[in-house]
């Protein structure tokens, strides 16, 4: 039933370009529907699924003399990645409906990206994973390129440059893998099964993990991330470091940590201090953190502080995945769908709520405007949407954020307390723009003409409380996702990456 | 349905009402503020309640509720009261009341304003019922986001500051106390700070410790130090006890006067809460051996504070810092029962006093300083803002009633006997001049500078010649005097018949005291 969300999202696409172009109502109404029914049927099976188990949704022979095969499933880590996806694309759409610029297109191009998405995150093998993959880097780019704002064609040529480099990676990583399992089967099950040799292990592990990290916005190659984030129409940036970035982190830890769970060994020397690749992007994810927060810190731009904070918090997902502990993969999981809703959110506030009003994104001049007391549902949202983002209890960031930490502390305590470091310059950050944009100094009176400023409709009202509310029953509740991702965690699969030498 | 989890529902009421204010339009201020009034004496009423069906001849936990949250991380959700928790509940929620009547003429953004204030309120019952830091540590940061805004968005001309200020010291704390347990999570697996507490006593927790000592080979004692000390600053910094108080005079002074009374009377007194719940049970042995340096830290906020209030021209700056200098003996108190005192009778005797002196004084300060605070209020409203110690003058001839009262509440915080602050300050000097005799001979100079501050303030702004300028000002209204007389009452109250709370807490404090082991 899980397939549907595929289908679904596909057969919107087709619908929409049947549409003619004048009908823009109902090709948002349309596109709302397709992402309700995508999240309906997610729910559906997430309610269904009592554990986290590995369920197959389709098998098919697609081309047996290659052993590559249609096979979709999936086990807690892909149902909350599914659920995330479903809930930030309503948002996504619930904030575009003033989009009136070929607007139908606009949609199928999003719906094809969120189809992709779907595929990436059921895939079971690898060829068709990499299919997906691959079709949600294409609508990308047409979001930005034609609907996006600052330097657009730069950002969208830039993010689809890395994009390929990354897949390139992937891709030479992904079919040695096949080839010296003996070419009869690109299923991820079967493979994460196959002992590899361990030189082998050694440079196909930080290839295709870095190569997935790309996307993730592992540094040094997160760059394209704030330039991609900021040209991007607010859809799609909701989109883009909601879900986009999740799934190269997805593919870090279902595809990379599982087939050469190996090459995260020591090697048995040391470089510089470092003694194994987990070592290695363990400290490129720190310094993601502490790098993107410090660089959100001094930005000028509204959309660059997000774009940068995205860059910091995916560094958690990263060095939760390399603590290597059941607790940190838990809470590197959970930060992913903990940092899809509110970077959703606060992309959301930056892009619709403020920049569609004010036409600006300078945090000197949003000083001038008072938005506190224009648009305080903008304000409220930003300041909760920041305060979920900084960590507060509460929300789903400090569960995440937590359980990252406290594994962290046990593989690399120091690791963990230039995290906690790079929290506190999240809290300076999220400061900052909150006070630059929305409760500026100087002199009421100075600019009038902001009080013509529109309300915020009720669709953005819809989009932030649903985002909103996803972070405060996670933040709550936790173990609502814990419940089936920690099973995942331990399905078969897993084993190599548990049994490791001296772990 | 309040008798299956009187605790969870009485920290639901202030936040269904925050949810109900927040909901009303931005013009309907009489109806917000009468909304955020009734919400706050149903919680005034059902806390009462619980003092009602409170057993005080227990001291143990009472009305306690357990249930499994997030067993990963070894989650419970753990609320349960004893003596010290009761008292606090009623302290929140007297306060809280008189906040709201002393903010009755908000006019700008009201249902945002009564919404917070009642948001402040739920975060000061959880934080004063929860038992596992999970939700403990929520509720502490809960009650830290309303203050905020409330300093930020009605505070007064330097309001951004100060506001800021109030934030970043409260959070380093925050962060501090947060590592802390995550570490003591790491050493352990345990939040629960009864289980935590029995481990501290069973000397299971130093053993546990050494988990973390394979890193930069510090022995388990230094880190049980370091993690004391993280504990201690995230509640010194809010109590708060010098040299963590600077952003206190500051946020004080801008802040609305409703707000502070909040600050002063319910939220200074989380830290110290922090002190007896938390770090004194966990922290035992490590608090002891700084025993010495402690006091004489709170003998410093006593002297320095006093002298500071003496130095102030601000009303609202003299009464910050007389309220450090009264939660000063509060630590002084909590400080001296560290002694090790092996099995002497007497001196456990002595320890219970003192601690009892501790409690009475916490509830008492904070009536008492809130009620100062209302007074400012008063004063500020009637002299469009001015509340300068030298603006003033004879205003005992123009309004005898106003003076009258307030007379009455800052001899209450002068420690006058027979009204509340008295038979605090003596408990906790009786109890601790034979557990620590120096500190406590100096801490009286405390008293002594205090009295002074107070008398001066009765003389300028009460007494001499009349400053023409104020000859029209206007007498309290029946309705301010009928809302100020459950304050004065209960100063008197308290004075006279300390027994209604000294009752409640003592198996507490004796069971506290029992429960020290070094």
């Amino acid at each position: 039933m899980l397939a549907w969300t595929i289908y679904i999202s596909f057969l919107g696409v087709l619908a929409l370009m049947l549409l003619p172009r004048s009908s823009v109502l109902v090709a948002r109404i349309l596109a709302l529907l397709t992402a309700v029914a995508g999240f309906a049927v997610t729910v559906v099976s997430f309610a269904q699924q009592r554990s986290g188990e590995l369920v197959t949704v389709a098998q098919a022979s697609w081309i047996p003399s290659l052993g590559i095969e249609y096979h979709l499933a999936s086990d807690g880590i892909s149902l909350t990645l599914l659920l995330l996806t479903g809930i930030v694309a309503i948002a996504g759409i619930l904030f575009s409906w003033n989009i009136e610029y070929r607007a139908k297109e606009f949609f199928a191009f999003y719906l094809a990206l969120i189809g992709g998405v779907y595929g990436v995150f059921l895939s079971f093998d690898l060829l068709l994973l990499f299919v997906f993959y691959e079709i949600a880097i294409i609508p990308k780019y047409f979001l930005i390129a034609i609907w996006g704002s600052t330097r657009r064609e730069y950002a969208a040529m830039k993010l689809a440059l890395y994009s390929f480099v990354g897949s390139a990676m992937v891709l030479i990583g992904l079919i040695a893998a096949y080839v010296i399992a003996g070419g009869r089967t690109m299923d991820l099950v079967q493979l994460s099964q196959f002992p590899f040799p361990v030189h082998f292990q050694m440079w196909a592990f930080p290839l295709v993990f870095a190569g997935f990290g790309i996307l993730a916005g592992l540094w040094p190659f997160h760059t394209w991330a704030p330039t991609g984030h900021v040209a991007a129409p607010t859809a799609a940036s909701m989109l883009l470091a909601g879900v986009v970035m999740k799934l190269g982190a997805y593919g870090c830890l279902r595809v990379a940590m599982t087939l050469f769970p190996r090459g995260l060994d020591a090697w048995g020397f040391h470089v510089l201090g470092f003694g194994s690749w987990r070592d290695v992007f363990a400290l490129l994810a720190l310094i993601g953190i502490v790098y993107g927060a410090m660089v959100a810190l001094v930005q000028k731009d509204f959309k660059f502080v997000v774009g940068y904070s995205s860059v910091s918090h995916m560094g958690f997902v990263l060095l939760g995945l390399m603590t290597l502990q059941q607790i940190g993969l838990d809470g590197a999981v959970l930060q992913m769908f903990s940092h899809g809703v509110i970077a959703g959110l606060l992309f959301a506030v930056v892009g619709r709520m403020v920049y569609d009003r004010t036409h600006t994104r300078d945090l000197s001049e949003l000083e001038t405007m008072h938005l506190g007391k224009v648009i305080p549902f903008a304000a409220a949202t930003f300041i909760l949407g920041g305060i979920a983002s900084i960590g507060l209890p509460g929300f789903s960031g400090f569960v995440a954020e937590l359980q990252i930490l406290i594994g962290a502390w046990r593989s690399f305590p120091l690791a963990a307390i230039v995290a906690g470091a790079g929290i506190v310059i999240g809290i300076a950050y999220t400061w900052r723009a909150m006070q630059k944009a929305f409760f500026g100094a100087s002199e009421p009176g100075v600019s009038a003409d902001t009080h013509s400023l529109p309300a915020i409709s009720i669709p953005e009202r819809i989009g932030a409380v649903i985002l909103l509310g996803a972070s405060v029953v996670i933040g709550l509740y936790p173990q609502l996702l814990l419940r089936v991702i920690a099973p995942a965690l331990h399905s078969p699969m897993f084993d190599g990456l548990w049994k490791g030498s001296g772990r | 349905m309040s008798l299956l989890a009187p605790i969870s529902c009485l920290t639901l009421v202030p936040l269904v009402g925050a949810i109900a204010v927040l909901a009303l339009d931005e013009k309907n201020k009489k109806m917000a503020r009468a909304l955020a009034l009734a919400f706050a004496l149903l919680a005034l009423a059902m806390a009462l309640g619980l003092w009602h069906r409170f057993n005080s001849a227990l001291g143990g936990l009472q009305f306690e509720e357990i249930h499994a949250w997030i067993p990963t991380l070894g989650v419970q959700y753990h609320v349960g009261i004893d003596g010290l928790g009761l008292l606090m509940l009623l302290l929140s929620a007297i306060i809280v009341p008189m906040a709201i009547a002393a903010s009755w003429r908000i006019q700008e953004r009201a249902p945002l304003y009564f919404s917070l204030i009642l948001m402040l309120e739920a975060g000061l019952f959880g934080t004063f019922t929860a038992l596992n830091f999970f939700h403990w540590f929520l509720f502490w940061e809960l009650s830290l986001i309303p203050a905020f805004f409330l300093i930020r968005l009605w505070g007064g001309s330097r309001r951004a500051a100060a506001a800021t200020q109030f934030f970043v010291y409260t959070m380093v704390g925050s962060v501090a106390l947060l590592l802390a347990f995550l570490a003591i999570f790491l050493c352990t697996g345990k939040f629960d700070f009864m289980d935590l507490a029995e481990l501290a006593r069973n000397g299971q927790l130093l053993p546990a410790f050494s988990v973390l000592t394979r890193w930069h080979h510090f022995t388990a004692e230094t880190i049980a130090l370091l993690l004391c000390f993280g504990a201690f600053l995230g509640f010194a910094v809010k109590v708060p006890l010098v040299p963590f108080h600077t952003w206190l005079p500051a946020t004080y002074a801008e802040a609305p006067s409703g707000v502070v009374m909040l600050l002063t009377g319910a939220m200074s007194k989380m830290g110290l809460y922090g002190f007896l719940r938390i770090l004194l049970p966990i922290f035992c042995v490590q608090l002891r051996s700084l025993r010495t340096p402690l006091l004489w830290l709170a003998v410093a906020t006593i002297i320095l504070s006093a002298y500071a209030a003496m130095a102030q021209k601000d009303l609202k700056r003299i009464f910050a810092y007389s309220s450090i200098n009264h939660l000063g003996y509060c630590m002084l108190g909590i400080f001296s029962i560290l002694k090790f005192t092996g099995d002497n009778p007497a001196l456990a005797a002595e320890k219970a006093a003192a601690l009892n002196g501790v409690l009475l004084q916490m509830f008492n300060h904070g009536l008492t300083a809130a009620t100062l605070f209302w007074f400012v209020a008063l004063l500020e409203k009637r002299s469009g803002g001015l509340r300068g110690l030298d603006d003033f003058g004879g205003l005992r001839k123009v309004v005898p009633v106003f003076c009258g009262l307030m007379g009455i509440a800052l001899f209450s915080s002068l420690g006058l006997p027979g009204l509340n602050g008295f038979v605090g300050e003596f408990l906790i000097f009786k109890g601790t001049f034979p557990l620590a005799t120096w500190p406590s001979s100096v801490s009286v100079l405390g008293l002594l500078v205090t009295a002074i501050f107070i008398l001066t303030i009765l003389q300028r702004v009460f007494s001499g010649p009349l400053n023409e300028r104020w000859s029209q000002m206007p007498d309290l209204t029946t309705q301010e005097r009928l809302a100020l007389l459950p304050a004065i009452a209960l100063m008197f109250v308290l004075g006279v018949y300390p027994q209604a709370i000294l009752g409640v807490i003592n198996s507490t404090t004796m069971q506290i005291v029992h429960q020290l082991r070094f």
